[in-house]
């Protein structure tokens, strides 16, 4: 019914190109979560056991390896900003440089926190303690709670 | 030489053309999307700075476990189901600024109708969400009385589980997690829900046939530039709250 309406649809030779260029971009996004999910239930199942603490830290780096990957494709195809000229997008990425500094600067802010209450500031030593969700020896016919069922 | 570049610079920026080869509107656009990554980023990096410093966090395969409808234990499958919505929703919406380039006018309307669905069905699911978040009630044990807590702003039962009368039991978690949780995926809703509202206000004006006779569908290259932005913000909210 609009297609009388707007007799003028330009029809472009790499339309269909670009369409590709759409759904391949959907389907990367797609891969790339689902191997997101894939390491975020691997941590999971670990977790179960008593994994060592870098395997975790090296899983969740792959994972952000994954998001930083989705957000380049959002960025650059599906806000097409990879279509701009270069002064475009340099003005948009330049100031975004400043969340490497703004993310090492706060977490290590948080980091040197914890340490300072951990050792009231360096004057006592900490034995640290990697506190689990769920104690390692669990007892056997020990009951997990729930609402209405305690005694 | 030297002149030659001073000139094409003198070409590009003394005025009569944009010289980033952009509209005014979507420009700025993209300054405001700076902008609000930056409030994004600072309440997430906020939320990192609080975890970095906590002994203990919440693990969130154990408080982001269930599905509506399901009874079993599914640690991340309905964070996975919003997350494909959400770029499920994305693509449409890239394929409605699409058919605007074409000028198809029932191209438009098609995409656009399915990335409202798409924005309507997340904020659902998260809805649900947050009703199952903070009516579900958890026991913890607090100064050795048992207590049912559900997972709020003040009060977080996913603490350590400790045995206590030969059952497992939570105690008290970090209070901060509630605020983050809620703060953060509140806002990004927030954002959702005025994307939804522009992409209704744009739908009833291509109906209306408004870019049709403007001769171009640029609107909607700027509502979709704030649609996929919204996108984007999800994949970091996905990141730091659901998957480490």
């Amino acid at each position: 019914m609009s297609l009388q309406t707007s007799p003028q649809i330009i029809s472009h030779p790499d339309d269909e190109a670009k369409v590709k260029r759409i759904w391949k971009a959907f389907w990367v996004l797609l891969i790339l979560t689902i191997l997101e999910l894939g390491c975020g239930l691997l941590i999971y199942q670990l977790d179960k056991g008593d994994p060592s603490h870098m395997l975790i830290l090296f899983i969740k780096g792959v994972i952000v390896v994954f998001t930083i990957f989705k957000a380049f494709y959002i960025i650059s195809i599906f806000m097409h900003l990879g279509d701009e000229i270069r002064s475009m997008i340099l003005t948009v990425a330049i100031p975004m440089t400043l969340f490497i500094w703004f993310i090492i600067a706060f977490l290590a802010d948080g980091a040197s926190f914890r340490n300072n209450r951990n050792t009231d500031a360096g004057s006592r030593k900490y034995e640290e303690v990697h506190i689990r969700h769920q104690p390692l020896n669990i007892p056997p016919g020990t009951k997990k709670v729930t609402k209405g069922h305690l005694d | 030489m030297e002149t030659a570049v001073v000139q094409s610079r003198q070409k590009l920026w003394s005025g009569g053309r944009s010289p980033y080869k952009v509209s005014y509107g979507k420009l700025m656009m993209w300054f405001f999307l700076m902008s609000d990554s930056f409030t994004f980023g600072a309440f997430l990096i906020s939320y990192g700075t609080i975890r970095m410093s906590s002994n203990y966090w919440v693990d969130h395969n154990y408080v982001f476990n269930s599905f509506p409808g399901i009874e079993a234990n599914a640690p991340l499958a309905f964070v996975s189901l919003m997350t494909f919505i959400l770029i499920f929703s994305s693509v449409t919406m890239v394929l409605a600024v699409h058919q605007g380039h074409k000028m198809n006018k029932a191209g438009v309307e098609k995409w656009l109708f399915l990335t409202i669905l798409g924005g309507l069905a997340f904020l659902g699911c998260q809805a649900i969400e947050w009703t199952h978040l903070l009516t579900h009630e958890h026991a913890v044990l607090v100064n050795g009385n048992i207590e049912y807590w559900a997972t709020t702003t003040s009060h977080n039962p996913w603490g350590p589980r400790v045995l206590h009368d030969g059952m497992l039991i939570n105690t008290p978690g970090p209070v901060a997690f509630g605020g983050y949780f809620f703060g953060i995926t509140g806002f990004h809703g927030f954002h959702v829900t005025i994307g939804v509202i522009l992409n209704i206000i744009i739908l009833i004006q291509t109906r209306m046939g408004v870019f049709q006779k403007r001769g171009h569908y640029e609107m909607i290259e700027k509502v979709g530039l704030y649609w996929h932005f919204v996108d984007l913000v999800w994949v970091f909210v996905f990141l730091c709250f659901y998957l480490i």
